[in-house]
C-alpha cells in the first residue's frame, strides 16, 4: 500500500464525488424498484406507498446528479490537476466560456450530461404527474432504470476484477504510472493539464452537446410510454406521450444540426456533413422518431398503425443506446474522425444496450398478436395511407444508412475486411436524393389530404396553384443558381433537379396551407412551420451542396512540364493554391494576397487575407488561423474562417504553412548582360526581354526612370517576370529591386556598362530567407443560409406542436 | 392482402435491393501485395511511412503533390502519389490508411486517414507512462 504523504492535494471534492455517485447509483435502483412496484400493485393505496418512496428516491438522485456535477466543475474550474480528467481535458489558460466544453470531451462528463437531463425531465414528469395517469409509473420506471444503467457507467467500481464504469473523480497519481507521481511533491511539478481540443475551442461545443444530450435523454419518455402500454395492454397513452416525442424530434434535431454547424465551422473537412459514423449515429434515431411521431397520429385519427408506432418510438430509443455504443465503444476505429476514445468499458456499453433491446423486442413480440389492429384498408386518397407510406420510407432510410455505418461492427463480428466504398459519401447522396424526393412530395401533398379519404376536385383545387408557383420558383433557381455538381452523371443532377423541385413543393404548399386553410395562426400550425422549415433543410443542403465550388483551383504556379499529370487518375482536383507573403495571387474570381500573420495570447497563429473581388474590385479580409502543438499533436490544427453573404459563404482554410525565419546573408551578385541575353541562377536562367524607358507617365517631373523586363524560366518550366528599374533624379540615383518570392530570387539594375552596345549590369541575389508561405483551400457555398434558417424554423414548429399538443392535455 | 401491407413490402423490398447494390460499392483491406495485383482496382492501404527514403513535398513548386514512401506490416513497399497539400502531422503517424489505387509501379492515394498517437481525443494508453506538460 501506498503511504506517502503527498503535499497539496486536494481529496476532499474526489471523495464527495465518489459518494454523489453512488448515491445516484443507489437512489436510482431504489427508484427502479419502487415505480416498478407502484406500476404492477392493483391496490391503490399500496400503489400511492410505492409511489413516495419511489418520488423520495428519485429527487434523492437528482440532487446527487446535480450535486456531482457541480463537484466535477469545481474540480475543473479550479484547475485540481491532481484529478485525471481536470488534467486531461483542461489548462489554466482556458477561456472561461469552455470550461463547460472540457466536461463533454470525456465520456464521463457526457455521461453525467445525460444523466442530469433524464433528472430534468422526470421532475418535469414528477411536476406535472397528474397529467400522465397510469403511464406515470411505468415511464418512471423505464427512466430511472435507464438512470441506474448510466451511473454505472461513472461509478467506477472494481467487481471481481471488472472494472465497472469510470470515475470522473480518479485521481491522476491511481490512474498513471509516471514515476514522478510517487514523489510527495509532484503536484507542484504538474504545472498545468493538457488543455482542451482546440477543435473543442468552439462556442457551438459549448452549447451542441447539452442540446443534442437533452435530444437523446428525451427519447426515454416515448419509449418509457410504449414500454407502459405494451405492458399493460393499454394503448390510450398517444396524447400523453406526443408532446414529448415532438419536444425530443425538436431538440434532437436541433442538437444534430448545432454538430454539423461546429463541424462547417471548426473542422476542415469542407462542409457540414460528411456522413461520417458519429454523425450518421445520431441523425438515425431522429429519423426514426419522425416516423414514430407520424406512425402515433395515424393510430390517433384512425385507429390503425399501432403495431409500428410502438415499433418505431422503442427503435428511436434503442438506437440512441447503438450510437452510443459506436461512438464511444472505439469500434469505428479507422472509420470516423470524431469518435471519443476508447475507455475500456465496450463489454459494459454492449451490455448496456443489450439489456434494453432484448427486453423490448421480447415483449413487443409477445405482445404482438394483442396489438389490436383495425380489418378495413386504408384509402389511397386518405391521408393516412401517405402519412404511412412517408414514414415507412423514413424509417427504411434510417435502416439503409446504419446499416452501412455498422460495416465496422461487421468486421469485427465476423473478421471480414470490408471498407467504406471509393466515394462514401457519394454511396450515401445517392440513395438520399431519392429519399428527399418522395419526402418531400408527400409533405406538399400529404397536409392537403384528408384522413379517411379526400374529394378529387378539392385536392386538385387545392394544390394548383402552389403546384404552379413550385413551377416558377423551380425554374427561376434552375436559371439562376442550378446545379454544378456534374461529376456523377446527367441522372444524378436530373434527380437532384427534382428534389430541389420537391423540396420547394414542400415549402410552397405548407405556406398555402398554413395561410388558406389554417388562416395562418399559430395554433395548430406546428405541423405546417415544422414541414416548411423542413423543406428549407432539404433545399438548402442540396443548393449548397450541389453548388459548392472551389475557389482556389491552382492555376497560377504550376510548371507546364507537369500539365499532363493535372488531371490526376483519382480525380481528385488539385484544390491547393499557394499564397507568398505579400504578392498577389490570382483565384479565379479573386485576387488573394496573404499580408501578415498575427499570433494571439492562445498561441493560435491568425493569417490575415485580402480578397478583392476582380469585377467589383470590393475588398474583404478572412482570418484563418492555426494553432501549433494542438495537444499531443506535433504538427498544427487548422481553423477555417469564412465570409458570409446572404446568399453565399466564402470558406477558406490554410492547409501548410512554412516559415522562414533564417538570416539573410547573401549579397548581390553582379552579371553583365546584354538585350535578348540569358543568365543562369541556381534554379534557371533569367532573360532579359526588353529595357523601358519611363514607362511610368505619371512619374514626377524632372526624373528618368529605367526599367527592366526580365523573364525568369525556373527548371521546372515555371515562368515569372521581374522589373527592377532605376530612377534618375538629377544626380541622384535610386534602384528599386524586384523579388520573385516562389524563386528566392531578388534583382537589381545596377547600371548600364556600355550604351553602344546595349550592355547593362543587373545584381542578383538568391535569398533564402524570402519565402513565407501558405497554401490554402477555397470554397464558395451558396445558399447555406437558407439550411440554417430552415433549421430555426423547423425547431420553432416542433417546439409550437409541443406547446399545442401539452396545452391540449391541460384542457381535459 | 392490405395496400399497406403491398407498399410495406415493395418498400423493403426496394431498401434490400439499395443495400445489396451498397454491397457492390464496397472496397476492401489489403496489403500491398495483393493491392499490386489488383492493379487499377480502388482498396484501402494499412501501412506506415517508409522512412528511409525522404518525402517529396515542396509547396513552391506545386503544393498539390506529395510523394512519399510507404510499407506495410508484411514487408510490402510502394511509392505513393497524393495530390493534395502534406497532411499535418503525417511524418509522426503510427499508421496511415491510404484509400487509392495502384497504377504501375506507384499507389495513387486520393485520401490518407492518419492513425496518431492522439488525434482528435486523448489516447489515455498513450500517455499512461509519459507525462505531457511536466517541468522540473
Amino acid at each position: 500500500m501506498n503511504t506517502t504523504k503527498f503535499i497539496d492535494e486536494h481529496l476532499f471534492p474526489g471523495q464527495i464525488g465518489y459518494f454523489l455517485t453512488i448515491l445516484s447509483l443507489v437512489a436510482s435502483l431504489v427508484a427502479t424498484y419502487s415505480f416498478a412496484r407502484a406500476f404492477f400493485s392493483k391496490e391503490i393505496s399500496l400503489q400511492a406507498q410505492w409511489e413516495k418512496l419511489a418520488k423520495m428516491a428519485f429527487i434523492i438522485e437528482s440532487v446527487a446528479v446535480a450535486s456531482c456535477f457541480v463537484v466535477l466543475f469545481y474540480i475543473i474550474s479550479n484547475h485540481l490537476f491532481e484529478y485525471k480528467y481536470a488534467y486531461m481535458h483542461s489548462d489554466k489558460n482556458l477561456p472561461y466560456q469552455y470550461l463547460l466544453s472540457c466536461f463533454w470531451e470525456g465520456q464521463e462528463g457526457s455521461f453525467l450530461l445525460w444523466s442530469f437531463w433524464h433528472c430534468v425531465l422526470g421532475l418535469v414528469l414528477l411536476a406535472t404527474k397528474k397529467k400522465w395517469g397510469e403511464s406515470f409509473a411505468g415511464v418512471m420506471m423505464v427512466l430511472n432504470f435507464v438512470q441506474f444503467c448510466l451511473a454505472t457507467m461513472i461509478v467506477g467500481l472494481y467487481i471481481f476484477d471488472m472494472k465497472l464504469g469510470s470515475s470522473p473523480f480518479l485521481l491522476l497519481r491511481e490512474e498513471m504510472n509516471w514515476p514522478i507521481l510517487s514523489r510527495p511533491d509532484y503536484l507542484h511539478l504538474i504545472k498545468d493539464g493538457t488543455g482542451l481540443n482546440t477543435l473543442l475551442q468552439n462556442y457551438w461545443m459549448v452549447i451542441h452537446p447539452p442540446i443534442l444530450f437533452l435530444g437523446f435523454a428525451s427519447t426515454t419518455v416515448p419509449f418509457g410510454f410504449a414500454v407502459a402500454g405494451l405492458i399493460k395492454k393499454k394503448h390510450d397513452w398517444m396524447d400523453k406521450s406526443l408532446p414529448w416525442a415532438t419536444f425530443s424530434a425538436g431538440v434532437l434535431g436541433l442538437g444534430i444540426m448545432m454538430g454539423a454547424a461546429w463541424a462547417y465551422e471548426s473542422l476542415t473537412f469542407g462542409g457540414y456533413w460528411a456522413w461520417d459514423p458519429v454523425e450518421n449515429a445520431s441523425l438515425v434515431p431522429w429519423l426514426t422518431l419522425v416516423s414514430a411521431i407520424h406512425a402515433c397520429i395515424i393510430y390517433r385519427k384512425t385507429g390503425s398503425s399501432l403495431k409500428l408506432t410502438y415499433l418505431f418510438f422503442g427503435i428511436s430509443f434503442l438506437l440512441v443506446l447503438y450510437s452510443t455504443f459506436l461512438t464511444r465503444s472505439g469500434i469505428l476505429g479507422d472509420t470516423s474522425v470524431h469518435a471519443f476514445t476508447d475507455l475500456g468499458m465496450n463489454a459494459q456499453l454492449l451490455g448496456f444496450l443489450l439489456i434494453f433491446v432484448i427486453p423490448y423486442f421480447v415483449l413487443f413480440f409477445a405482445r404482438f398478436k394483442h396489438i389490436p389492429e383495425p380489418q378495413k384498408e386504408e384509402a389511397i386518397d386518405s391521408r393516412e395511407f401517405w402519412m404511412l407510406i412517408g414514414s415507412l420510407i423514413l424509417f427504411l432510410s434510417a435502416v439503409v444508412i446504419i446499416s452501412i455505418t455498422s460495416i465496422p461492427v461487421y468486421n469485427k463480428l465476423f473478421g471480414t475486411k470490408i471498407a467504406p466504398p471509393e466515394d462514401a459519401a457519394f454511396a450515401h447522396n445517392q440513395v438520399q436524393v431519392f429519399v428527399a424526393i418522395i419526402i418531400g412530395l408527400l409533405t406538399a401533398v400529404g397536409q392537403f389530404l384528408k384522413f379517411k379519404g379526400t374529394a378529387k376536385a378539392f385536392l386538385i383545387e387545392k394544390l394548383k396553384l402552389p403546384l404552379l408557383v413550385t413551377i416558377v420558383i423551380t425554374a427561376l433557381v434552375y436559371i439562376f443558381i442550378g446545379v454544378a455538381f456534374k461529376e456523377k452523371g446527367i441522372g444524378f443532377e436530373g434527380a437532384i433537379y427534382v428534389a430541389m423541385f420537391a423540396s420547394i413543393y414542400a415549402i410552397v404548399a405548407n405556406i398555402f396551407f398554413w395561410v388558406t386553410m389554417q388562416k395562418a395562426k399559430l395554433k395548430s400550425a406546428g405541423s405546417s412551420i415544422g414541414h416548411i422549415g423542413f423543406g428549407m433543410v432539404l433545399l438548402g443542403i442540396l443548393i449548397s451542396s450541389s453548388n459548392k465550388t472551389v475557389l482556389s483551383w491552382n492555376t497560377t504556379g504550376i510548371s507546364p512540364l507537369r500539365v499532363e499529370s493535372n488531371k490526376s487518375p483519382a480525380g481528385n482536383p488539385r484544390e491547393n493554391i499557394t499564397l507568398f507573403e505579400g504578392i498577389d495571387t490570382d483565384m479565379g474570381k479573386f485576387m488573394v494576397t496573404y499580408v501578415r500573420d498575427t499570433f494571439d495570447i492562445l498561441n493560435k497563429r491568425f493569417f490575415e487575407l485580402k480578397f478583392k473581388e476582380k469585377k467589383t474590385q470590393s475588398e474583404f479580409f478572412l482570418y484563418p488561423d492555426v494553432l501549433k502543438n494542438n495537444k499531443g499533436m506535433e504538427g498544427f490544427s487548422a481553423n477555417p474562417s469564412s465570409k458570409h453573404y446572404w446568399n453565399k459563404d466564402i470558406f477558406v482554410y490554410v492547409t501548410s504553412f512554412q516559415d522562414n525565419s533564417k538570416e539573410d546573408t547573401t549579397t548581390f551578385k553582379p552579371h553583365q548582360i546584354a538585350l535578348g541575353d540569358s543568365i543562369f541562377y541556381s534554379n534557371g536562367y533569367i532573360k532579359l526581354e526588353k529595357v523601358l524607358v519611363n514607362p511610368n507617365s505619371s512619374r514626377p517631373a524632372g526624373t528618368n526612370e529605367l526599367v527592366l523586363q526580365l523573364a525568369i524560366t525556373s527548371k521546372e518550366g515555371l515562368k515569372y517576370t521581374a522589373n527592377p528599374g532605376i530612377v534618375l533624379e538629377g544626380m541622384n540615383l535610386q534602384s528599386n529591386v524586384d523579388t520573385i518570392k516562389a524563386q528566392n530570387l531578388v534583382l537589381s539594375f545596377n547600371k548600364v556598362i556600355d550604351q553602344q552596345k546595349g550592355m547593362l549590369e543587373i545584381g542578383v541575389k538568391e535569398s533564402a530567407a524570402l519565402t513565407n508561405l501558405i497554401t490554402l483551400k477555397a470554397y464558395e457555398f451558396p445558399f447555406i443560409n437558407l439550411l440554417w434558417l430552415g433549421v430555426i424554423i423547423m425547431t420553432f414548429g416542433f417546439g409550437l406542436a409541443t406547446w399545442n399538443r401539452a396545452a391540449k392535455l391541460k384542457e381535459k | 392482402m392490405k395496400k399497406t401491407h403491398i407498399a410495406l413490402l415493395v418498400l423493403i423490398a426496394a431498401a434490400i435491393v439499395v443495400l445489396i447494390s451498397y454491397t457492390g460499392d464496397l472496397s476492401s483491406y489489403e496489403t500491398i501485395a495483393s493491392a499490386k495485383q489488383k492493379e487499377g482496382k480502388f482498396v484501402n492501404l494499412i501501412v506506415k511511412m517508409d522512412k528511409s527514403i525522404p518525402v517529396q513535398y515542396d509547396p513552391i513548386k506545386d503544393p498539390n503533390l506529395l510523394e512519399f514512401n510507404v510499407q506495410d506490416s508484411l514487408g510490402g513497399k510502394i511509392s505513393v502519389v497524393y495530390h493534395n497539400t502534406m497532411p499535418t502531422d503525417m511524418e509522426k503517424s503510427e499508421r496511415l490508411v491510404l484509400k487509392g489505387k495502384v497504377q504501375g509501379e506507384h499507389f495513387e492515394c486520393s485520401a490518407i486517414v492518419m492513425k496518431c498517437p492522439s488525434k482528435y481525443k486523448d489516447n489515455p494508453n498513450a500517455m499512461k507512462n509519459q507525462p505531457v506538460t511536466i517541468s522540473n
